[in-house]
């Protein structure tokens, strides 16, 4: 594989493995949700997001050329080959924590894609554009619950303090640069994530303060995860229930 | 069997009802962006609506057995997501068939118009998402009846 097209596909593979993490991690929700509106709301993120996954890692599977799939991407990878932010592999939480980190990603993700509609590459502009429509309604709604929570009772601001310290120090992983990055912003396939910090941090702050949260001010960032060096414990116990199937009945098709 | 012309097909597509919403079809949808014809292989250009909408793959199916059903038997389902499918394709005809279904069609200006059952306009947002990815939930304060709302992408 020649060094560009393996910059490209490790970019591929960050971007698909974030919303299929994610999404995963979202859909543990599903039958477990404070009311029946908050359920069906998480469900139906947690299938944008795997739809999102299915084309990033589609076209990861393509660029990779050896006939794999996005379901071979997804399923019969370990831990140490998986490239998504440590932020999408947290355990939720209480529903405050898991709406919270939804908010953090979504921001993120909204000011990501907006930015790769404009890729050189034709497929990452077609599916960012696909993909913005939906981070729209994810970021609306994540941001007003986060308001609504963190300016609520005493009971739930204190909750969504809590749960913004400790996904906080998540946050700086998503916007560090490595020679993919580079790479890719020289090309015009996608920005330096570093040059996302200034509208996410306009878009977090408005909505902080509309939450009365306070932003902690450590400048202490976990990281590993998007360039595979170390994952958390907890996304192994995570893959072990997404990819059962397929470890225990290798191959199986239906 | 003679190979049947495009309009022809596009013809048989428009008497495939969507899955989730069966009083519009795909065609009024949007969904099926094109129809084309590679030597005998009938091709056929599908776009999703949400990107992970299950109803997907049920749609696809049920093309192919619309088509098998008028004889065709060379037929190729390709996905096509650019341009991204937007609300603005669905047809008037599907409109105005959501609404007497009881689902407000979706609107510019990002919330219904009126309620599909009263006709009130005193609506209020329950919930940005619905019983599938591409509704929200709302409910009229006249009638004080739930509704559902297509929304607009």
């Amino acid at each position: 594989m020649a060094a560009d097209t393996e910059k490209l596909l490790q970019f591929l593979l960050r971007t698909g493995d974030n919303t299929l993490v994610l999404s995963h991690r979202v859909s543990e929700w599903c039958g477990h949700s404070p009311i029946l509106e908050e359920d069906i709301a998480l469900a139906n993120t947690a299938l944008d997001l795997i739809g999102q996954a299915q084309m990033w890692l589609g076209y990861a599977a393509q660029v990779q050329g050896d006939g794999k799939s996005a379901d071979d991407l997804a399923f019969l990878r370990d831990a140490w080959d998986f490239r998504n932010v440590l932020l999408c592999e947290l355990p939720n939480g209480d529903f405050g924590r898991t709406l919270l980190r939804q908010f953090l990603f979504d921001a993120y993700q909204s000011v990501l894609m907006g930015r790769l509609i404009k890729s050189s590459d034709e497929t990452v502009a077609g599916i960012a554009a696909k993909a913005s429509k939906e981070v729209a309604y994810h970021v609306e709604r994540s941001a007003d619950t986060v308001v609504g929570l963190g300016d609520g009772t005493a009971e739930s601001h204190k909750r969504m303090q809590v749960a913004l310290d400790y996904l906080w120090p998540y946050v700086g992983e998503m916007f560090e640069s490595d020679a993919v990055d580079t790479a890719m912003a020289e090309a015009g396939i996608a920005p330096d994530p570093a040059s996302l910090r200034a509208d996410f941090d306009a878009l977090v702050g408005r909505v902080l303060a509309e939450a009365t949260l306070t932003r902690p001010d450590s400048p202490f960032t976990h990281k590993g995860g998007r360039t595979g060096r170390m994952h958390t414990e907890h996304l192994g116990h995570m893959l072990a229930n997404m990819q059962w199937l397929q470890r225990a009945y290798p191959g199986c098709e239906w | 069997m003679t190979r049947p012309s495009v309009k022809q097909v596009w013809e048989w597509l428009e008497t495939i009802p969507d899955p989730e919403i069966p009083v519009i079809t795909i065609v009024d949808l949007g969904i099926v962006r094109d129809v084309t014809f590679d030597g005998d292989t009938c091709v056929v250009a599908v776009t999703p609506t949400y990107s992970g909408c299950p109803a997907t793959s049920m749609i696809n199916m049920d093309i192919e057995t619309c088509l098998r059903d008028h004889g065709l038997d060379k037929i190729r389902l390709t996905q096509q997501i650019s341009p991204a499918w937007t609300t603005d394709w669905m047809s008037q005809k599907a409109r105005a068939a959501l609404e007497d279904y009881g689902i407000a069609p979706p609107q510019p200006a990002g919330g219904p118009q009126r309620c599909p059952r009263c006709g009130g306009d005193h609506l209020e947002k329950l919930s940005q998402f619905g019983s599938t990815p591409c509704k929200a939930q709302w409910r009229c304060r006249d009638c004080l009846e739930p509704f559902e709302y297509f929304k607009c992408i």
